[in-house]
C-alpha cells in the first residue's frame, strides 16, 4: 500500500505541509478564501522540529491499529488500508489519542475538541493524491509504495 | 546609534489580502526579514535585511508576495549613480574592502547579444536533428598534427590523454566550501549521468565524491588545498588554476565561519581558519616554471590525464595562451570577466579583465596563426548563458563551454549576488547546516541534467539549420556569425563579417 513517508534529512520544518492538508481538507478550491473564511480544517500532519531536525508527523495508517481497538464509537474503521474517522459517530472520547504510539490522531480544535481527526490520505477530500507530498517544497515527504505490508 | 546614510534596496511588497499568515516566508529566510507580529496579527518585514533571494516570493503558497527595488531615489546624477553613492557610504562605515558574488553585474557590452548564427537556405538544405544523426561528442586533449607510422609499417595509434564528452559542455569549477555538499553532489551525479564533467574547484574532493571520480576534474589552485595523490589520482583531468575570470590578479578568500568540520577536512586546514589562496603560485613566475609543475602532475599520475590550465581572459591572454599550449598542457580554459564567484572584491570584479568572446576569438587566431591550435583544446568560460552562447562560442573557436551560472540556477539560485554572506536561502552557497538541507540533491541533479540535455537538444537545433551535422564542422566555422552593431575593430578582433556582408 502506498503511504506517506518523511525524510527528515531533507524536512526544513517550513511548515507548508500543515498549510496544504488544512486547505486540502477545507473544502474549499482557493487557498486564500479557506484561510480567510476560518474554513481552512486542522491540519492532519504536524512538523515535530527541534534542534536541527524536523520531520512530520501524519497518521501511518498501521495494519493493526491501537486506535480502531480503541475507539469505543465505531467512529474508526479502516477502509482498504486506510484508516478513517467518521465525525458523525465520534463522541470526542480521546481513546485513541491516547493509545495511537506515534501521536497521529488530531484533537479538532475547530469545533472546540468535540471530536478527533486524522489523516485519510487524502481519499476523502478533492486533493487527488496527498497534498503535503504533492506539495512538499523540498521532497522530503513522498507518497509511495514501500511494500511494507 | 548614528544615521544611516542609505535606505533598504529592496521593498518586500505583501498583499495582506492573500497572506494567510503561515509564516512559512518567516521560516525559511535566513536574513530574518520577515516576522509574525501577534498583536497586529500581521506578519510584518525588516525591508533592509532583504537581499531579493526569492526564497519567499518562490514557496508562498498564496503568492502573496513580491520583492521590488525600492523606489526611493537619491537626486538624479549621470556621474553618481545611487549604487555608486551607497557604496561609498557603506565603505566610510565600514573602513572595508567592498565584497560581491556572482558575475559582474555592470553594464559592458555583451558580444554574444551582437553576434548573430546563420542558417541554411536552397543551396545547403539545413539538417533535421530529429530524424538525421547529429554528433555533439567532444574530445579534449591534444590532437596529433599527423599520422605517424611505427618501424614496421603500421600507424601509430598512440594519443595523448584525453577528455570524452557528450556534449559540448562541462560544470565550472565550484568549490567544495564555496558551495555546499549537497551543491557538489548534484553537480557530480549530473555529470556522471551526462557523460561530461563537473570541477572541484580548489577546495579539494569530499571523500563521499571519490565515487564520481572519472566525471572529476580536479583542481590544483595556487592554495594547494586538499591536493595530495589520491585526489590527483582520482580526478580524469587535473585542472591548474592560474587565474578566475571574476578577480583576475588576486587569489580567493573563504572565510572561516565557512570552514567547519567536513570543508576542513576536505581543504586539509584547521577548523575556522580563513582559506587564503594567494594571488600567485608561488612556484610559478615563468611559462617553464608552469611547464614543471604541469610534468609534475603528469609524472605523478603517469601521464594518464590531461592537464587544463585556467586563465582569466585579461589584455594580453592570446601570448599567454600561446605559452601555455608551449608549456605541455593539454587544454586551455579561458575564463572571461563576467564569471561567476562565491566571493570577489567588488571593484576588481567589475573593473578588471575583458569579455571572454574577444579573449576567446584572439586566441584561438593566436594558436591557429603559430599552427599549434592543435597542441591544445580551448575550453570558454566566463558567462556562456545559453544553448545560443555556446554555439557561437564553438564557432568562435571554443572547443567546449565551463557552465556555472545557468548550473547554480538550476539549482534555484536567483543570483541575489550575496554568497559571500554564507546564508544562502537555496542551500548553495551555503555550510549552514540547516540552510544546506534545502538542496535535496535528488532534485538538484534532476534539474541540472535536465538543463543540460535541454541545451544539447537546441545546440543541435542550431546546428541542423547551419545544415551542419557535426560539432567538429561548427569549430571555429566564424563564417556561421555575423556582426551587429560591432565597430570594424571588433569584427576584426572576433574575426567575424558584418551582417549583411
Amino acid at each position: 500500500m502506498k503511504r506517506v513517508y518523511v525524510n527528515e534529512d531533507r524536512c526544513l520544518g517550513c511548515h507548508l505541509c500543515e498549510t496544504y492538508c488544512a486547505f486540502a481538507n477545507s473544502g474549499e478550491t482557493d487557498m486564500v478564501k479557506a484561510f480567510k473564511t476560518g474554513k481552512d480544517a486542522v491540519p492532519r500532519i504536524r512538523i515535530e522540529e527541534g534542534d536541527g531536525i524536523n520531520f512530520a508527523v501524519q497518521c501511518r495508517h498501521c495494519a493493526d491499529p491501537l486506535c480502531v481497538k480503541g475507539c469505543i464509537a465505531g467512529a474508526l474503521s479502516v477502509n482498504n488500508g486506510v484508516i478513517e474517522i467518521n465525525h458523525d459517530k465520534c463522541v470526542g472520547c480521546y481513546t485513541c489519542v491516547l493509545s495511537c504510539p506515534y501521536g497521529c490522531i488530531v484533537i479538532d480544535y475547530k469545533n472546540g475538541g468535540r471530536t478527533v481527526t486524522k489523516c485519510e490520505l487524502c481519499t476523502r477530500n478533492n486533493a487527488g493524491e496527498p497534498a503535503c507530498a504533492a506539495n512538499c517544497i523540498n521532497r522530503a515527504i513522498v507518497f509511495e509504495e514501500r511494500g511494507e505490508d | 546609534m548614528p544615521v544611516n546614510f542609505f535606505p533598504a534596496e529592496f521593498e518586500v511588497v505583501r498583499n495582506s489580502d492573500r497572506c494567510i499568515k503561515c509564516r512559512a516566508c518567516e521560516r525559511q529566510c535566513s536574513n530574518e526579514v520577515h516576522i509574525y507580529d501577534a498583536d497586529f496579527d500581521k506578519m510584518l518585514s525588516r525591508d533592509n535585511q532583504c537581499v531579493d533571494c526569492q526564497r519567499c516570493v518562490s514557496i508562498c503558497p498564496v503568492s502573496a508576495l513580491k520583492i521590488v527595488p525600492n523606489e526611493n531615489a537619491f537626486r538624479k546624477s549621470a556621474n553618481y549613480s545611487q549604487q555608486l553613492m551607497i557604496e561609498n557610504y557603506r565603505q566610510a562605515g565600514s573602513g572595508g574592502v567592498l565584497l560581491s558574488s556572482m558575475g559582474n553585474p555592470q553594464d559592458y557590452p555583451v558580444y554574444w547579444d551582437k553576434i548573430l548564427i546563420n542558417a541554411s537556405q536552397v543551396t545547403n538544405p539545413p539538417i533535421d536533428p530529429l530524424r538525421e544523426p547529429m554528433e555533439t561528442k567532444v574530445f579534449l586533449g591534444k590532437k596529433p598534427a599527423g599520422i605517424k607510422k611505427n618501424p614496421d609499417g603500421s600507424i601509430d595509434t598512440h594519443t595523448e590523454p584525453y577528455l570524452e564528452l557528450n556534449m559540448p559542455i562541462l560544470f565550472s569549477a565550484m568549490s567544495y566550501g564555496s558551495i555546499s555538499k549537497n551543491a557538489h553532489e548534484s553537480l557530480a551525479r549530473a555529470a556522471t549521468e551526462l557523460g561530461t564533467y563537473y570541477n572541484t574547484g580548489e577546495g579539494g574532493l569530499h571523500k563521499d565524491f571519490y565515487q564520481y571520480g572519472k566525471n572529476t576534474i580536479v583542481q590544483v589552485a595556487s592554495g594547494r588545498f586538499g591536493v595530495f595523490k589520491d585526489y590527483l589520482d582520482t580526478g580524469a583531468a587535473i585542472e591548474i588554476k592560474m587565474g578566475q575570470g571574476a578577480k583576475p590578479g588576486i587569489g580567493g578568500h573563504l572565510p572561516g565561519a565557512k570552514i567547519r568540520e567536513d570543508v576542513s577536512k576536505t581543504r586539509m586546514i584547521p577548523m575556522g581558519t580563513d582559506a587564503i589562496s594567494p594571488a600567485p603560485h608561488h612556484d610559478i613566475y615563468s611559462i617553464e616554471d608552469l611547464r614543471q609543475l604541469i610534468f609534475s602532475l603528469k609524472e605523478a599520475t603517469e601521464y594518464k590525464k590531461p592537464v587544463i590550465v585556467k586563465v582569466a581572459a585579461v589584455h594580453n591572454v592570446a601570448a599567454i595562451a600561446s605559452g601555455i599550449a608551449r608549456s605541455g598542457a593539454d587544454i586551455i580554459a579561458i575564463d572571461g570577466f563576467r564569471g561567476g564567484t562565491g566571493a570577489a572584491p567588488t571593484r576588481i570584479r567589475d573593473n578588471v579583465g575583458i569579455p571572454i568572446e574577444l579573449a576567446l576569438a584572439a586566441v584561438d587566431q593566436r594558436l591557429r596563426d603559430e599552427g599549434i591550435r592543435n597542441e591544445v583544446s580551448i575550453i570558454a568560460a566566463g558567462s556562456v548563458r545559453s544553448s545560443a552562447d555556446a554555439v557561437k562560442a564553438i564557432a568562435l573557436g571554443a572547443d567546449a563551454v565551463y557552465i556555472g551560472t545557468p548550473a547554480l540556477l538550476a539549482l534555484g539560485c536567483h543570483l541575489c549576488r550575496s554568497c559571500h554572506s554564507g546564508k544562502c536561502n537555496w542551500g548553495i552557497a551555503t555550510q549552514r547546516p540547516d540552510l544546506v538541507k534545502r538542496l535535496n540533491p535528488d532534485v538538484g541533479y534532476q534539474r541540472l541534467v535536465n538543463l543540460v540535455n535541454a541545451w544539447n537538444h537546441e545546440i543541435k537545433e542550431i546546428m541542423g539549420g547551419m545544415g551542419i551535422n557535426s560539432i567538429e564542422a561548427l569549430r571555429g566555422n566564424r563564417l556561421m556569425l555575423r556582426g551587429i552593431g560591432l565597430s570594424q575593430k571588433e569584427l576584426d578582433i572576433l574575426g567575424i563579417l558584418h551582417a549583411g556582408e
